[in-house]
């Protein structure tokens, strides 16, 4: 089946004409036009276009013109800005707005000649973890209707794990591109913070948003993160770094490679069922010639909470700009200034963005300052230190991405604590700007899991090599909800 | 009590805007009088996803300010957000320097128009970005926006309080605008509002330490206004005081038609700013090689220029400095000297003719008609006796009405170049001698008045260029 292929396999196939183009984005459209309508996956779709562009590809493919990836159908996270097309970021307050240019990372997949088939839904400006924060309804996982596909890229998890697309960019400020992935029995990582441009990718915590790729293997996430990687004069908090072929260390041996096992990790609330078969993964490392060493990061039990005022108090800043005066939501008929930014924004704006919007503006005041916004900063520096130590003696390190499997539809939603805990795992790489993945490695009562990799700074590859590794020697990653049906 | 028995306090915020062509975060053009908005980007719209990039040449203007001022400019300065609403403020936040500004402890020395200086230290300068406008008129009840402003570089300069006059805050403003100027840090247009003061102002019992209650009079864009706001609120404060009440620390706008100040509303004086530091831009670093290169790269200070000036051209102190004290003057007056030699001549000519012509009609130097090089060629032929004064006058308005040819070609054209050969000029004098012998007989009983009248005769048969000494020297000679 074309939508079982690779991206090596499709591009090989439309060399060998057993395809064109236009043949492989019809053949996605109508399984995301089947599917879409009870998944909830796209917001927007952009077919008409995605067509024209097949066929502009199969005539750079006929004249030998093609750039690298000519014809792959992907699909862009709502948050990612795309000239001509809506992006909402999953809320009602940009649900008129349409885009005035493309995201670096859009401009730079339109380049290699990917076609993106739609926007993905999302939690409302990335806020959440398990995308029943959109104003556009929740996505349903594809392997259960009645579980949530983990958020905040609930969309593009869900369309990769339905296979409506080959692949979806996602973003990740605590988790949201690890978590779904884990969610929806995909691979998704979250590369090192800088490594790709922030540019057009609406903001929600600016120290901590970070984009990625979320696919069906670690091979076809390396092919996209020589894409997306690189330096981009118009974010200054991109890394001015070569950015390495990812696709040339997935094959290196991973004799003597020192894997770190994060005792922190394996405490309560962790899914016995999860520490199984992470353990089951790491003999299969060992198999393979890698070394399993202890470490420890004592200061992760602190890392909630810091995340939990410096992502909010981003965000505070970072959403004042929806305020109904220049684009976006506007309120009926506002009396004065004050009842136009009031209602627009109590209209425009959902429940758990103003929340987080109200706990970061207090954690910012005057008076309460130190004792929240200094002190979390303080938890990231020892965050930060805790994973500097940890790497002078390991290369990566091994660890659940989520605590259990994909929870229910509604299971969560009046409990944020329970939900914000969702993200225990994920939330140190963020603070700490590390590379991490996460990619699938067992199933429990029909619903699949995955293991997160952390990786040091720049360190993509290696996490991408160990991945790859894995999904030689395994199928979870080929599983797929239809086959399972 | 009076106000004698006052003490005024005053502490000044100059916001300057930097001359940069761009602005602080973003390409746009920072251009004055554009139609409203056509100078907003993405990124000044404060769009969904877009990123600021810092303006590099808005540090370069921040640390040739902080040298010139004696500051200390930090290695390592960080933005932050300065979080508020307001419609002319696209982003709901402004980025600004708080804790690490780029450049901290200056200090200024002023004179004064009463007499004697004044030094003022400065607390710091830091880079933030200007904000848009609100339209209130002619929008159908409605307000317009124009953000072609908004992002606009902006230097805050920050004085100690210790200014204790009027006459001392207005003092200090004209040196920041005349520095800002001189430096090319700004383009100083003060109509366009490229300087702009908020005034804090407190007064305190004579003779007591603390200071008093203190009020901000923010936007005042004139230095007439500053010193009539500044005055308005002593006298307010004063009153205030006197009558038994407390002053309120608050914001107040100066009124410049009923020449009062008044409160903003309070609401927007109460607002918590929620500082932190900017995460779309990383510090800025700044090494001490970019430091030493902006030093070598800056404009020679008035005061360096006008001591050079004395040494190296023998300018009396107050030439010296008047040309000092404008850049392209100054510029214009070397450059003539270079061509031309005598500088002297060159001093005289710039600072009394020149400048005459220019301000008769409104010419910029830059603009002037007659280029340095020109001038320099009439002063050289002053010098060596070519063309009189008052030839050189003529060729000059010659050159400035719109004489395309070289000061030297016209000047040959036209014949102007004195006659100083006394062979050709001797006969000459032999002829009017003899053909005035009336006047030779007067002269030679003592009626040396007559002089004049034999140099006008050799004047008008030579169309005014013979050279006058020389037609002085042969008459003597001949009416002996």
């Amino acid at each position: 089946m074309i939508h079982e292929q690779s991206i090596r396999e499709i591009l090989t196939s439309l060399d060998n004409k057993q395809y064109s183009c236009r043949e492989l984005v019809d053949h996605f459209i109508a399984r995301a036009s089947d599917a879409d309508p009870n998944l909830n996956a796209f917001i927007t779709d952009t077919y008409a276009s995605a067509r024209n562009e097949a066929d502009h590809m199969d005539k750079l493919r006929s004249n030998g013109t093609a750039p690298p990836l000519a014809g792959i159908p992907i699909a862009h996270k709502d948050i990612f800005c795309t000239r001509g097309v809506k992006t909402t970021a999953g809320s009602l307050m940009l649900d008129n707005f349409v885009a005035p240019y493309d995201a670096t990372v859009v401009e730079k997949l339109s380049a290699a000649g990917t076609i993106s088939i739609g926007k993905t839904n999302m939690d409302e400006f990335a806020m959440g973890s398990s995308n029943e924060n959109s104003h556009y309804g929740p996505v349903k996982n594809p392997w259960s209707e009645k579980a949530v596909p983990g958020g905040s890229s609930g969309g593009s998890a869900a369309a990769v794990s339905a296979r409506l697309c080959v692949a979806a960019t996602g973003t990740d400020t605590g988790g949201s591109i690890r978590q779904p992935a884990s969610m929806c029995g995909i691979t998704g990582i979250k590369p090192t913070y800088g490594r790709i441009s922030r540019w057009g990718m609406i903001a929600y915590a600016s120290s901590l948003d970070q984009a990625g790729p979320m696919t069906k293997s670690a091979e076809d996430a390396a092919i996209l993160l020589n894409v997306m990687a690189g330096y981009d004069e118009k974010d200054s908090t991109s890394a001015n770094q070569t950015v390495p072929d990812y696709t040339q260390s997935l094959n290196q041996p991973l004799k003597g490679l020192k894997l770190g096992f994060c005792k922190e990790y394996f405490g309560d609330g962790l899914d016995p069922k999860i520490e199984t078969a992470i353990q089951t993964a790491l003999r299969q490392f060992e198999a393979q010639g890698a070394e399993i060493v202890e470490v420890s990061l004592p200061s992760s039990k602190h890392a909630i909470p810091a995340y939990y005022v410096i992502a909010p108090a981003e965000a505070s800043a970072n959403l004042s700009r929806y305020d109904g005066v220049r684009y976006g939501y506007r309120c009926e008929d506002p009396v004065d200034l004050e009842d136009l930014y009031k209602r627009s924004r109590s209209e425009g704006l959902g429940d758990e963005v103003k929340q987080r919007i109200m706990v970061g503006s207090f954690a910012l005041s005057a008076g309460y300052y130190d004792a929240y916004y200094k002190k979390a900063q303080q938890i990231r520096r020892l965050i930060k230190n805790d994973f500097a130590q940890a790497f002078e003696q390991v290369d990566l390190i091994i660890g659940p991405t989520t605590p259990s499997t994909a929870f229910s539809l509604g299971e969560k939603t009046s409990d944020p604590i329970s939900m914000y805990l969702q993200d225990i795992y994920t939330i140190t790489s963020n603070l700490a700007g590390l590379p991490a993945g996460s990619f699938p490695v067992g199933m429990e009562a029909g619903l699949p899991f995955g293991l997160q990799i952390i990786g040091n700074y720049f360190d993509e590859g290696r996490i991408l090599n160990l991945a790859h590794q894995f999904q030689l020697e395994s199928d979870w990653h080929r599983l797929t909800p239809e086959a399972t049906t | 009590m009076s106000r004698a028995d006052w003490e005024v306090v005053i502490g000044l915020e100059i916001h300057t805007q930097l001359k940069t062509k761009s602005k602080i975060f973003s390409g746009s053009s920072t251009a004055f009088g554009a139609e409203p908005n056509v100078q907003a980007s993405a990124i000044d719209l404060g769009l969904p996803g877009v990123l600021p990039v810092v303006n590099k040449e808005v540090y370069k203007k921040a640390i040739t300010f902080g040298l010139a001022v004696g500051a200390n400019i930090n290695r390592r300065s960080v933005f932050d957000r300065k979080n508020y609403f307001y419609p002319d403020s696209p982003k709901g936040y402004q980025i600004t320097q708080l804790d690490l500004p780029i450049v901290e402890n200056g200090q200024v020395t002023v004179e004064l128009p009463s007499g004697g200086t004044k030094t003022i230290n400065l607390t710091r300068a830091h880079l933030e970005e200007d904000a848009g406008k609100s339209l209130h008129e002619n929008f159908h009840n409605q307000t317009g926006i124009d953000l072609n402003r908004a992002g606009t570089p902006l230097l805050e300069i920050v004085s100690e309080p210790e200014m204790f006059s009027s006459e001392e805050a207005v003092a200090y403003a004209r040196y920041i605008h005349q520095l800002v100027t001189y430096l090319g840090v700004s383009d100083g247009e003060m109509s366009q509002g490229s300087l702009r003061c908020d005034a804090n102002v407190s007064v305190r019992p004579v003779g007591t330490i603390e200071l008093g209650t203190r009020t901000e009079t923010k936007n005042v864009n004139s230095f007439k206004f500053l010193e009539q706001a500044i005055e308005y609120e002593i006298e307010r404060q004063i009153q205030v005081l006197e009558s038994g009440q407390t002053v309120r620390q608050e914001t107040r706008l100066y009124d410049s038609v009923k020449g009062e100040t008044r409160p903003m509303r309070s609401k927007e004086t109460a607002t918590d700013y929620r500082y932190f530091p900017e995460p779309d831009l990383l510090p800025v670093e700044i090494d001490d090689a970019y430091i030493e290169a902006i030093r070598l790269e800056m404009p020679e200070l008035t005061g360096a220029k006008s001591d050079r000036f004395v040494e190296q051209y023998q300018l009396s102190q107050p030439d010296a400095l008047s040309l000092a004290a404008n850049i392209p003057l100054a510029d214009y007056f070397e450059e003539v000297v270079r061509s031309g030699g005598d500088a002297k001549l060159a001093n005289n000519w710039v600072r009394v003719e020149l400048l005459a012509q220019l301000n008769k009609d409104n010419v910029s130097i830059e603009n002037s008609p007659v280029t340095a090089d020109q001038l320099g060629t009439i002063i050289t032929k002053i010098a060596d006796n070519s063309i009189s004064g008052k030839i050189a006058k003529t060729v000059f308005e010659a050159l400035w009405r719109g004489e395309t040819k070289s000061a030297a070609d016209y000047i040959e054209e036209q014949g102007l170049t004195q006659v100083s050969d006394s062979s050709s000029l001797e006969p000459l004098i032999d002829r009017i001698i003899s053909e005035n012998p009336k006047q030779t007989e007067q002269f030679r009983a003592g009626k040396t008045k007559l002089m004049g009248f034999f140099v006008g005769q050799v004047m008008k048969e030579t169309q005014g260029k013979a050279n006058p000494q020389q037609v002085n020297e042969i008459l003597n000679e001949k009416l002996k």
